[in-house]
């Protein structure tokens, strides 16, 4: 059965090849054959895993009515006593539906950057970076165990790293690059202490837990030998290092408070944005509980309530605050926070039923999250290009700087209101089907988180077309725009547009719950009409209230809303000043009682014990250097005195 | 016949009459003389007493001839070396050639 996935190791090496050859020789290339190597390389890694996941659905299923798990390939890498590092293939429902998310995300960001970085200074760098990514991020879905997905998490994040300073000219992009990389390390320290616990109590690193969701049952079969350790580690230690492994994820998907670096991410070039900061790596955290699901339904089921309020209170905050940016990558980032809190959510709200099983309602969260991920990567990733095409056209992020851009880009202007509509979760596009299985989960789980979340939805769909209106309608900026007449991109551009609309069109009627589900069984998706008349209610009646503030030539009414709560609107506008208290936290309180006594202990402390043994023997040096004078006379009377000296003591013995 | 004990005598004034022109000297033909001067001294020591103890042997003498010619390669060799440090220092002292040491 391997056999059939034996092609499957290309997936990760084509792109791998095509960072070393763009990064070594891309120098050298022009920058059109530099876009074909990496465009190509993708080309055939979509076409691999479209056609892995066709074989994979297709294949029969096992006695039981799951998908079987396959590991194609798996090789101890470096082996240490008990445990093992190794690195792998392992292909289940969700990392065969992330490979198709990747690879399509990936192939649309590098066909549309040949337009959008046309003649860019380091546009084969740009190239090589986007294969390093897209490498680490397919090599961290298809992980056989915990620490292979570490390792590509990391590498994720160095290639995050290096694309928000793509423009490292720019003091902006230096200083976002390196807060997103503190800040995911940051929370990486916990991934790692989290793994390092789970490695020692269960003494494997290994995912071979997938697939097989027995939810209650309560088996352990990885954990072995040792009973001590295995009865902490049921008792204490996973739910401890699934909440570690939490906080990591959080950092990865910028989940409140450790969303700081997200939108400062946006300083990058825009399609990196789409295919980084908004469609694939912050998704990794979404992936990593997916992964871990079934620990945690086994060992911490208390544990996923966490998860559940800090996404709530993220996924509303991020809204808030989306309602009061100008940048318009601004909105879509906070937009982004918020829509991955939504997929939290619904994982978290993930619990079996009375009976201890998987029932349709437990099974709704976790499959909504995952088809929440799969449409939302689709439709963001589109926002995103088409706010490049913007930005493209008017040399601006600033709403201000748009407006009535309508007449001059057709085409980016129907894809992004189809977008717009599907995240706001009108039907028949795609995130209405996911989103309204979302809150038809919550609302399961606990009325006050699923009306929360409906107000959340509520504000998305407010200020998606709060954007919309602003770059479409409204005021246009006449004077920069005869000065500079906006003008629709080229087909490079717009045709990724054409595409992932498209998907979003088509996508909401997959049978997901057939193709990716908590127990693996085929499960039927059931609309809950209530749930979804009331969301479609609400966000018809939040578009309408948009359009009625926001379309117009003037908008008297928001002018009057921010007169009327001046304090709030710079509150929501400068992020409700989370910059400004993690700056205090950082600053005056860790910097100054913590890190200022330990950098007096290292430059007083240790580093004056090695000074002083350097300066010792350096003395010590220094007072028998003159012995060696360079005299031969002076040397052959010692050695005279010497000599003269030792047969006397022989003499004498 | 001439006794034993002058031998060692010869051989004992030679020995310190080199080691004494070793140290004083500065002039670097004139120390490699003073290095020959204790080398024969040696050589002197070695004849006499294998006459002295081993009579019916001549190790002793083996020896000497030896180093005799191991005091010739030497001498040339530190004649080079010496040619060479006067090219470089202009000079045959061996003070000149202080600033060799660390």
């Amino acid at each position: 059965m391997e056999t059939v996935y034996s092609y499957s190791f290309l997936i990760l090496l084509l792109p791998a090849l095509s960072f070393i050859v763009l990064a070594l020789a891309g120098m050298k290339m022009s920058h059109k054959t530099a876009g074909l190597i990496g465009t190509t390389s993708l080309g055939l890694v979509t076409v691999f895993s479209y056609w892995t996941a066709f074989t994979y659905f297709t294949a029969p299923r096992l006695a039981d009515g799951t998908l079987a798990t396959i590991v194609p390939y798996n090789f101890t890498w470096l082996p240490l006593g008990n445990l093992h590092f190794d690195m792998g293939i392992l292909l289940d429902p969700i990392s065969v539906m992330m490979l198709i998310v990747i690879s399509t995300v990936s192939l649309m960001v590098h066909i549309y950057s040949f337009g959008y970085m046309h003649g860019e200074k380091g546009f084969q760098r740009y190239y090589a970076f986007l294969s390093l990514f897209t490498m680490s991020m397919l090599g961290l879905v298809v992980a056989t165990n915990i620490f292979q997905m570490y390792t590509f998490w990391e590498l994720v994040g160095v290639s995050s790293y290096l694309r928000i300073g793509f423009y490292y000219p720019l003091k902006p992009a230096i200083a976002a690059s390196k807060k997103a990389f503190i800040v995911t390390r940051f929370a990486d320290m916990f991934f790692l202490i989290g793994i390092l616990l789970f490695g020692y109590y269960t003494d494997s690193f290994s995912f071979s837990f997938a697939g097989d969701i027995q939810m209650g049952v309560g088996t352990t079969p990885f954990i072995e030998g040792n009973a001590a350790k295995a009865m902490a580690a049921g008792a204490f230690i996973l739910p401890t290092a699934l909440v570690l492994m939490f906080i990591g994820g959080a950092g990865k998907s910028a989940m409140f408070p450790l969303h700081i670096w997200l939108p400062d991410a946006m300083e990058g070039p825009t399609p990196v944005s789409a295919l980084i900061h908004a469609a694939t790596m912050v998704v990794a955290g979404v992936f990593q509980i997916a992964r871990m699901f079934p620990l945690w339904i086994e060992y911490a089921q208390p544990q996923l309530s966490i998860v559940v309020w800090v996404g709530v209170f993220t996924a509303f905050y991020a809204a808030a605050v989306a309602c009061a940016q100008s940048d318009i990558k601004r909105v879509l980032a906070f937009s982004t926070i918020s829509q991955i809190a939504f997929m939290m959510v619904a994982l978290g709200v993930s619990l079996p039923g009375e009976h201890a099983v998987l029932d349709n309602h437990a099974q709704l969260g976790f499959m909504a999250g995952m088809f929440h991920l799969f449409t939302h990567a689709m439709f963001k990733a589109c926002l995103f290009l088409g706010a490049g095409c913007i930005i493209h056209a008017v040399h601006s992020n600033e709403m201000s700087m748009m407006g009535g851009l309508r007449k001059y880009m057709p085409i980016t202007h129907i894809t992004f209101l189809i977008s717009c509509l599907a995240i706001a979760g009108i039907p028949p596009f795609s995130g209405f089907f996911s989103k309204d299985e979302i809150l038809t989960a919550c609302m399961h789980y606990s009325p006050i988180c699923g009306w929360i979340m409906t107000g959340v939805a509520a504000m998305t769909a407010f200020y998606m077309f709060r954007l919309y209106y602003g770059i479409f309608w409204g005021t246009e900026n006449k004077e920069a725009h005869e000065h500079h007449t906006p003008h629709e991109a080229p087909w490079t551009m717009t045709f990724p547009l054409i595409f992932l609309s498209a998907v979003t069109c088509l996508c909401g009627f997959l049978p997901f719950g057939h193709l990716v589900s908590a127990s693996g069984q085929a499960y039927d998706i059931h609309l809950d009409w209530s749930v979804a008349a009331t969301s479609i209610v609400i966000a018809v009646a939040s578009i309408c209230l948009a359009t009625y503030i926001y379309k117009g030539e003037s908008q008297p009414i928001a002018d009057r809303l921010y007169k009327t709560f001046p304090k709030l609107h710079r509150a929501a506008y400068k992020r409700f000043y989370q910059d400004e208290i993690w700056q205090y936290v950082t600053h005056r309180i860790i910097f100054r009682c913590v890190s200022k006594p330990i950098a007096w202990f290292d430059r007083h402390v240790v580093d004056g014990t090695f000074n002083f043994l350097a300066w010792g023997a350096n003395e010590a040096g220094e007072s028998i250097r003159p012995w060696q004078s360079g005299d031969v006379r002076q040397y052959a009377v010692w050695f005279l005195t010497g000599t003269v000296a030792l047969t006397l003591i022989l003499l004498s013995i | 016949m001439v006794p034993v004990e002058y031998y060692f005598v010869l051989s004992a004034l030679l020995f310190f009459i080199g080691v004494f022109g070793f140290i004083t000297r500065r002039n670097l033909i004139a120390m490699l003389i003073s290095v020959e001067l204790v080398l024969n001294a040696v050589d002197i020591n070695f004849a006499a007493f294998n006459r002295l103890l081993y009579p019916g042997s001549m190790e002793g003498m083996f020896m000497t001839l030896f180093a005799i010619g191991v005091c010739a390669a030497e001498c040339a060799v530190a004649i080079a070396i010496i040619i060479n440090v006067y090219r470089n220092f202009k000079s045959d002292t061996v003070d000149s050639i202080k600033n060799m040491k660390w």
